[in-house]
């Protein structure tokens, strides 16, 4: 394989010239930090922060067969009831059930939806739609705005007031899990009050062109720039999976525990098989694990072990600093899967209890 | 960045500091500190036991990553800071005093020749 060259978001200038710690990450050169990783989870669990995420990848589809198009290839109901401005996540699956990626539909109006997938797949979901489209929904037309409109993720207890104070942005009509269109410092933007942290927020999505003033008024105003790797721990915190970490292609929804994600009563690809989990049951689970002490931090691929005995390996973990703990998540067998299981991580060929909890392992709601 | 004159450093960025008992305390430089990003996790060896100059002794983890920490000196450990392993964070906060690691009762004090000066250890960090 040739070595392709990093693409760059809209702000990339400023990332760099703030001084950011720049990593490859899905083919993008990203911000992994600005300064500390854990005063900017701070930031976001007690003030606000903001997120470049105009990685992620942004599909337009609409025409006559758009919706029936996603409420194939999507496992929420994307059905006519579901009104235009709403929001709803959920999984893209194969045939067997196996996951494609999880991404959040987003009606934008009557025939046209916008569907947004992570970077690592956004090719493999671009090809996946229009696969389908030429197959079954010839009335469906995608296209791939990812480079048109840039995303800012503006994430915290503090976020909505922030952005009220710099948009024409309406918190009472944009509740949760819905989108609008209006100015944000006068500039056209799409606000989504969608994330990825577990704190309240929107995601704006200006033009392309209009980003980097939007990311600099939001900064004037208060925000807290944070980079990927507080972004990888804050959803973790909030027992957000991260697809390609804690699922992927050989794993269904229902070992992902994400069978409230998955509308049965719809017909989607990949329901056959979904739907005989369910009758048989899954052999294995993904559970959420805390260290019964702090210690060395057990990282994706580090064995779970019953005993002496190896049962699954670690797909996601890191030291929380919002709970003062090292947290996870792993695929352990079934009857595992319950909380206040006594696990032994391995880490770095030293033995570590750990407990399994339910998820999440940190809520706004009950903070 | 910060790096006192009163201690030598090796390449891997740990500094050594001769104490007037004739003990060298141990810790890593601002450099690798800031490198290191937060530090949440230290790993030394318990007091008695012996380290040899350039070898293993222990692990430091960050959020991100995990590094090896290396003896600059050769003896025994004579303490270890509690403060450390209750607040990793000193590491960051204060790495050239407050977030001191270990102190070593070194079998030749002239080990610490052959470490690099603090004018030598300023080149590699640039």
């Amino acid at each position: 394989m040739t070595e392709q060259p990093l693409l760059r978001t809209p702000l990339y200038d400023l990332h760099v010239e703030r001084g950011a710690r720049m990593v490859p990450f899905a083919g993008y050169d990203m911000p992994v930090q600005y300064d500390s990783i854990i005063a900017e989870i701070r930031a976001v669990r007690e003030g606000v922060g903001i997120f470049d995420v105009s990685h992620m990848g942004r599909f337009f589809i609409d025409g006559c067969d758009a919706r029936a198009l996603l409420d194939w290839v999507h496992t929420a109901n994307i059905n006519e009831e579901m009104p235009v401005g709403r929001a709803r996540y959920g999984l893209i699956c194969k045939r067997d059930g196996g996951i494609i990626d999880d991404g959040i539909v987003y009606r934008m109006s009557e025939d046209v939806y916008m569907l947004v997938a992570n970077a690592g797949n956004a090719t493999k979901v671009l090809h996946w739609l229009n696969y389908w489209s030429d197959e079954q929904f010839p009335g469906a037309r995608v296209s791939d705005s990812t480079n048109h409109i840039s995303m800012i993720a503006v994430q915290g207890p503090k976020a909505i007031e922030l952005v009220s104070s710099i948009s024409e942005f309406n918190q009472d009509e944009i509740k949760s899990f819905r989108i609008t269109r209006c100015l944000v410092d006068e500039r056209p933007s799409l606000v989504a009050r969608t994330g990825y942290t577990g704190e309240d927020g929107v995601e704006i999505m200006p033009h392309a062109g209009d980003s980097s003033r939007v990311w600099k008024k939001l900064i004037t105003a208060g925000a807290v720039p944070c980079g990927l790797g507080a972004r990888d721990i804050l959803r973790l915190e909030a027992g957000l999976l991260l697809h390609g970490s804690d699922m992927d292609e050989t794993v269904n929804p229902i070992e992902a525990g994400l069978e409230r994600f998955v509308a049965m009563d719809t017909d989607f690809c990949g329901k056959d098989a979904v739907k005989s989990v369910i009758e048989q049951g899954a052999q294995r689970h993904l559970v959420g694990f805390r260290t019964v002490e702090r210690g060395p931090v057990p990282r994706s691929h580090s064995p779970i072990l019953i005993g002496t005995i190896p049962i699954g390996e670690v797909a996601s973990g890191a030291f929380s600093p919002t709970l003062d703990m090292n947290i996870g998540l792993g695929y352990v067998p079934n009857r595992f899967a319950v909380p206040g299981t006594a696990l032994k991580l391995e880490v770095r060929g030293k033995p570590l209890d750990a407990l399994v909890v339910p998820l999440p392992f940190y809520s706004r709601l009950r903070r | 960045m910060e790096i006192p004159a009163d201690r030598r450093y090796s390449k891997e960025h740990e500094w050594a500091l001769l104490e007037e008992d004739g003990t060298v305390r141990v810790g890593i430089s601002e450099f690798a500190a800031h490198e290191l990003g937060d530090v949440i996790f230290v790993e030394v060896p318990a007091i008695g036991a012996r380290v040899t100059q350039g070898e293993h002794m222990g692990e430091i983890e960050s959020v991100k990553a995990v590094s090896d920490l290396f003896a600059p000196i050769t003896g025994e450990i004579v303490e270890v800071n509690a403060d450390v392993k209750s607040k990793p964070e000193l590491v960051n906060e204060d790495p050239f005093s407050g977030g001191w690691l270990v102190r070593v009762r070194p079998d030749d004090v002239g080990d610490l020749n052959s470490l690099l000066d603090p004018i030598k250890y300023k080149a590699i960090t640039e």
